[in-house]
């Protein structure tokens, strides 16, 4: 207990670090997955192109390579001044949006092609098609294996530690400078991840619940 | 007088399989054509090529004298003024039936939302439909959601409707109500491509039917004509198999 008491301050402040991390990484890796996904399925074959040779290359860097890249080589490249944090909200956008993309694209083929075909008869473009009729009846799909998707991202966030990001997976390192037990931190920074964890589980939930409950129940029910 | 809509030399493959076969076709407004033919001979693809819903090879396909383009925004607008109704109605799952008839009229008219749903209402009436117009498309039998469908397209305020076997994926006693407001469309001057195994509707609202065989149009003629003197062996055996079941 001591070595959690103790250390609360700085406990207290990683966490911040991680949820910051997060919560910035995950808006910006579905907002960039949802427009891969987008450009995957165009009539544009150069956009399905780009969108193929994105996904394909960061869904099979590690996370680890990427970090590199920018926070050793894009500096290289002297294009912008970025603290640490900031490549490392950048790193964790680009690599989680590729499996945004392929989760959201997943969802996408959930989706009776009639729909898309009406949508199209009626004159709407491909953005109207997609944004209109496709991705609402996606999502009942895609909200499942996005939210482990987050998840992983949340715990993809303690890669950062390995470059002066401060969040919760460099906790152990200040521990065991002023001679705590690293086991018994690295414990506690654990429990820390599952109580983060714990609210998205729970949105995941309700989310199917309201689901299933609301116009989709409606829907099964009056089926023939 | 230029023909509402006009087909010249409309050519399409799938891969090796020659689907459509230089295709020359004008309908004029106000006329109603039906389009008959062995199953696989090309009726589907003929009716997706006029609002170019499937690309094709080569060929011109004019609306009202404008041609379509092959894909962009020009497209989707042109596409607008032609409704379509498919076998499977495509009704959008998740939108209320009034949601379903208002959506492209707001997105793509740019139509005030009160305006909108004012037509919605009287075309749901018009099919019959008018007290559903809260519910979902699930809630609804086959033949509502046509009648649906058929209201969805007309808020467009189409030039033509194109009709792919609307009755096909309907249990039998659910055609009649179909049938019935598609007649009454026919009867109010609306421009229609209609394919149908209803050879009720062929013979009652029909001006012209086009008979097809293996991509290509082998006959084109009036009702009358084409039940009573077929000119082709391929027509013949075809009404041979219908007409006696
Ligand atoms: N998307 C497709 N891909 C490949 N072949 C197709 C496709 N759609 C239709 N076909 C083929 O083209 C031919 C004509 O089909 P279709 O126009 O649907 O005929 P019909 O409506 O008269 O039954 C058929 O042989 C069919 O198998
Ligand atoms: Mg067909």
């Amino acid at each position: 207990m001591n070595v959690l008491l103790d250390n609360l301050g700085e406990f207290g402040s990683r966490f911040l670090g991680t949820v910051e991390l997060f919560v910035l990484s995950a808006v910006a890796s579905l907002v960039l997955g949802t427009v891969l996904a987008a450009m995957r399925v165009s009539p544009v074959p150069a956009m399905r192109v780009a969108g193929t040779a994105y996904v394909t290359l960061l869904r099979n860097t590690p996370l680890t390579l990427v970090f590199f890249f920018f926070a050793f080589g894009f500096p290289l490249l002297e294009i912008a001044d970025l603290s640490f944090f900031t490549l490392a909200v950048v790193s964790l956008s680009l690599y989680t949006a590729a499996f945004v993309c392929e989760t959201v694209r997943a969802g996408i083929t959930t989706v009776p092609p009639g729909q898309a075909e009406a949508a199209r008869a009626l004159g709407l473009g491909f953005g109207q098609s997609l944004s209109l009729i496709i991705l609402p009846q996606a999502i009942r799909a895609v909200v499942p294996p996005l939210t482990s998707v987050q998840i992983a991202l949340l715990k993809n966030t303690t890669v950062a530690a390995g470059f002066s990001v401060v969040e919760a997976g460099g906790i152990y390192q200040v521990l065991s400078e002023r001679g705590y037990s690293t086991l018994v931190g690295l414990l506690w920074v654990a429990l820390g991840f599952v109580i983060l964890i714990t609210p998205l589980t729970l949105l995941q939930r309700s989310l199917e619940r309201r689901w299933s409950a609301s116009s989709g129940g409606a829907v099964k029910a009056g089926a023939r | 007088m230029t023909p509402m809509v006009r087909l010249a030399g409309v050519n399409k493959h799938f891969g090796d399989l020659h689907v459509l076969r230089d295709i020359d076709l004008e309908i004029a407004g106000g006329e109603v054509v039906v389009v008959l033919g062995p199953s696989g001979s090309g009726k589907s693809t003929l009716c997706r090529a006029i609002n170019r819903l499937e690309p094709i090879d080569g060929g011109v396909v004019e609306i009202d004298g404008k041609e379509l383009p092959a894909e962009g925004r020009d497209l989707a607008a042109l596409r607008s003024d032609v409704g379509m109704v498919f076998q499977q109605f495509n009704l959008f799952a998740h939108k209320t039936i009034l949601e379903n008839v208002t959506l492209a009229p707001i997105k793509v008219r740019k139509v005030s939302k009160g305006e909108a749903e004012n037509r919605a209402r009287t075309l749901l009436d018009r099919v019959g439909i008018g007290n559903q117009a809260s519910k979902y498309p699930a809630q609804l039998s086959g033949g509502q959601q046509q009648r649906v469908a058929i209201a969805r397209a007309l808020a467009m305020d189409p030039k033509v409707m194109l009709f792919d076997e609307p009755t096909s994926a309907l249990d039998p006693e659910m055609v009649g109500e179909v049938v019935e407001v598609m007649s009454d469309l026919a009867r109010d001057g609306m421009t229609m491509v209609v394919v149908t195994h209803e050879m009720g509707f062929a013979r009652r609202a029909a001006h012209r039917v086009v008979f097809m065989a293996d991509g290509e149009i082998v006959e084109d003629s009036t009702p009358d004509a084409f039940f009573q003197r077929p000119s082709s062996e391929r027509a013949r055996d075809f009404l041979g198999k219908i007409l006696t079941h």
